[in-house]
């Protein structure tokens, strides 16, 4: 099946244009997609007419071009036909944005559409759902532009059965840098569903991390979508909700009360490599650190800063989280001692925690960055940078960013996330590194690039 | 809901390949006291009843019988349990108490469990799980993966269990597994005891699909 039409559509139809209520999804929809992404966009309306001045179709066929995607915004009964029409006039596809169907007990009028769809190779999204954000191309989320928080274009896909989680995260995609390439909202998921996603976002040049929020797979196809993420070249991140255990059935064997379902899925996901996210806070770090490296790592931790404190928690947060922050040889602290500004020589802890104090210059921290950059003894680097601190300047963020490109080792920073650090974190941030707004953050980044391999 | 008796479950299993007690069903003193006097003190002893899925809540357990008079004292207690269809009488296995199990998942079909501590497995918690069917790999990570793994390998003077029998118990159930994905829900080989030498099915319980309640799809 091919989804090009869903996804990079040159020409789209919003199916169930109101004439005259502004507010009706099919409105906002087109509206935004008219006004702001490059497919060109058709209104479309049984009644036919004028919506501010352009024709309104009656009919899918009467649209003198080829359809690529139809976006369907109609009354659930209604959807059957349209979809119908739709298959008749060679439209490549469809979002059903309509609710009313298997989730108010119509399994009838899904299944129905399910059936046409199958029988015509047609793809379709939905339905009950917002569909897809696919910058430049369209958006058939109905929530007016100037109420979305959009993240910038950026290298991660997400794939969400719930549409309200999936704008949530884009915003947080957007408050914490992380770039999003597409972003499906697959609702009641009848026919397009995550497996097919994975498939197809494995392919996709435009992305190069896969997430998933995940209330449940039907029967067997856990095991399909792990089988797949375990073949995928790229990073696959997973939140699940439904972590109690459900259902009241009787329990006669030791192996089924231990192994609950959620248990079960936990265990075999990170068996297949795909990266489990416990809540969202990990699922946007995941997300960041994941885009930008894709190497996996043991989990031996080098963490350079300017207070004591801020080495202290980070030490006990990585412990906490399976990381370990192995102390550096004499021999080596004493290499890196002849290394640093001569002030610091006498004041500077250098064990690992490498605490550069408040002292510290930016060639401190470079030095201390190559030096960690060069030992097999670490191999990620935890940058806890202090904006506060009166020897730095405005470049070290971007200054030792570099040092990833030459010496190929992780980095990752947490910076305070204020407006007036903001040159910092850009300073990584547009060079590729990972920056979290709390030192948890930036351990949570690490954690995520040492789950993501099979175990 | 039905389930396979102990007996006829690791008949099945030996025949897979995998390791069990030498025993015996029987259903007089004297076949009993027999069979324990060929395989030698101690032995164990289990209630085999249709009526009794967890033997051991029934006081349908005797482990450590060390004589003729015991055998016959125990096979008269059982007699008088609940749907009592005769005795099994086994060599007792000493080693580490593990844990197999099996169950078939509804999103990833069958997994395999290796836990520690055999009948106190649901106290300890100390688990891993894995989708079968499992390779050589995932079993090293599933032992990694255990809490208390190093006892596995060892601890204070105690010798090392075979891995490599373990390695082969699990691979082999769990391909036994993906060949009755069908007929049933879950399996418990509890306790499995594995020495230095082997690897030993002690118990087995198999759960059986319920038909009636299936999602025929």
């Amino acid at each position: 099946m091919d989804f090009t039409p869903l996804f990079k559509p040159k020409t789209l139809a919003v199916i169930g244009i109101s004439l005259h209520n502004d507010r009706h999804p099919a409105n906002v929809i087109y509206n935004k997609n008219n006004l702001r992404f490059q497919a060109e966009v058709f209104p479309v309306n049984d009644r036919g007419g004028v919506l501010q001045g352009e024709t309104v179709y009656s009919r899918i066929s009467d649209i003198p071009q080829t359809v690529d995607l139809a976006v369907i915004v109609v009354r659930a009964e209604m959807a059957p036909n349209l979809m119908a029409e739709c298959i008749q006039a060679g439209v490549g596809g469809a979002v059903v944005i309509s609710g009313g169907f298997a989730e108010t007990g119509r399994t009838d009028l899904q299944d129905h559409l399910v059936c046409m769809a199958r029988e015509a190779d047609f793809p379709f999204i939905g339905p009950n759902c917002l569909g897809i954000y696919s910058p430049p191309y369209m958006d058939t989320f109905f929530l007016p532009s100037e109420r979305m928080v959009r993240p910038d274009r950026g290298r991660v896909a997400l794939v969400s059965q719930s549409g309200g989680i999936l704008v949530d995260h884009m915003t947080k995609f957007a408050e914490e840098g992380v770039g999003l390439s597409l972003a499906v909202s697959i609702g009641n998921k009848a026919q397009i569903r995550e497996l097919d996603l994975l498939r197809y976002f494995a392919q996709d040049t435009v992305t190069d991390v896969i997430a998933f929020y995940v209330e449940g797979f039907e029967k067997s196809e856990g095991r399909e979508f792990v089988l797949a993420a375990g073949h995928c070249p790229k990073p696959v991140i997973v939140l699940k909700t439904g972590k109690t255990p459900g259902g009241d059935r009787a329990i006669f064997s030791h192996t089924a009360s231990i192994a609950g379902d959620y248990e079960v899925f936990s265990a075999v996901i990170s068996q297949y490599g795909v990266v489990e996210a416990r809540d969202e806070y990990e699922l946007v770090s995941y997300c960041e650190a994941l885009s930008c490296y894709n190497q996996s790592i043991e989990g031996k931790i080098g963490i350079i800063t300017a207070s004591g404190g801020h080495g202290a928690l980070a030490v006990d947060t990585c412990l906490s989280h399976g990381l370990s922050v192995p102390t550096l040889s004499e021999q080596y602290q004493a290499e890196l001692r002849k290394q640093v500004s001569p002030r610091l020589r006498a004041i500077a802890s250098l064990s690992n925690p490498i605490d550069l104090t408040g002292s510290a210059v930016d060639d401190d921290f470079i030095a201390a960055a190559k030096f960690l950059s060069r030992r097999g003894e670490v191999d990620c680097v935890l940058i806890l940078l202090l904006p506060y601190t009166p020897g730095i300047t405005s470049d070290l963020a971007a200054r030792l960013s570099l040092i990833y490109r030459q010496e190929g080792k992780p980095l990752i920073a947490y910076v305070p996330h204020v407006e007036k650090y903001r040159i910092f974190i850009e300073g990584f941030e547009f060079n590729h590194i990972p920056v979290a707004h709390s030192i948890e953050g930036a351990v949570h980044m690490a954690e995520a690039v040492r789950k993501c391999q099979p175990c | 809901m039905g389930w396979v008796l102990e007996p006829h479950a690791k008949r099945l299993f030996s025949m897979a390949g995998l390791d069990v007690p030498r025993f015996t069903l029987t259903n007089t003193v004297e076949e009993a006291v027999q069979f324990a006097q060929e395989v030698g003190y101690p032995i164990v002893a289990k209630v085999v009843s249709p009526r009794i899925v967890h033997k051991s809540d029934r006081d349908g357990v005797a482990v450590g019988i060390d004589s003729d008079e015991e055998v016959a004292e125990t096979f008269n207690r059982f007699r008088r349990i609940e749907g009592f269809i005769g005795m099994l009488v086994e060599e007792m296995i000493a080693g580490v108490e593990l844990m197999v199990g099996a169950k078939i998942d509804y999103q990833f079909g069958p997994v395999i469990l290796l836990g520690i501590g055999g009948t106190g497995v649901e106290i300890y918690r100390d688990i891993t799980l894995r989708m079968a069917p499992l390779r050589t790999s995932d079993v090293e990570s599933m032992v990694k993966g255990l809490k208390a793994g190093r006892i596995l390998e060892g601890y204070r003077g105690s010798e090392p269990i075979n891995l490599s029998e373990l390695t082969r118990l699990l691979v082999t159930f769990s391909n036994l597994v993906m060949d009755l994905e069908e007929f049933i829900e879950s399996i418990d080989l509890n306790p499995v005891i594995c020495s230095s030498t082997n690897c030993v099915v002690a118990d087995a319980r198999i759960m059986l699909t319920d038909w009636e309640q299936r999602d025929i799809t």
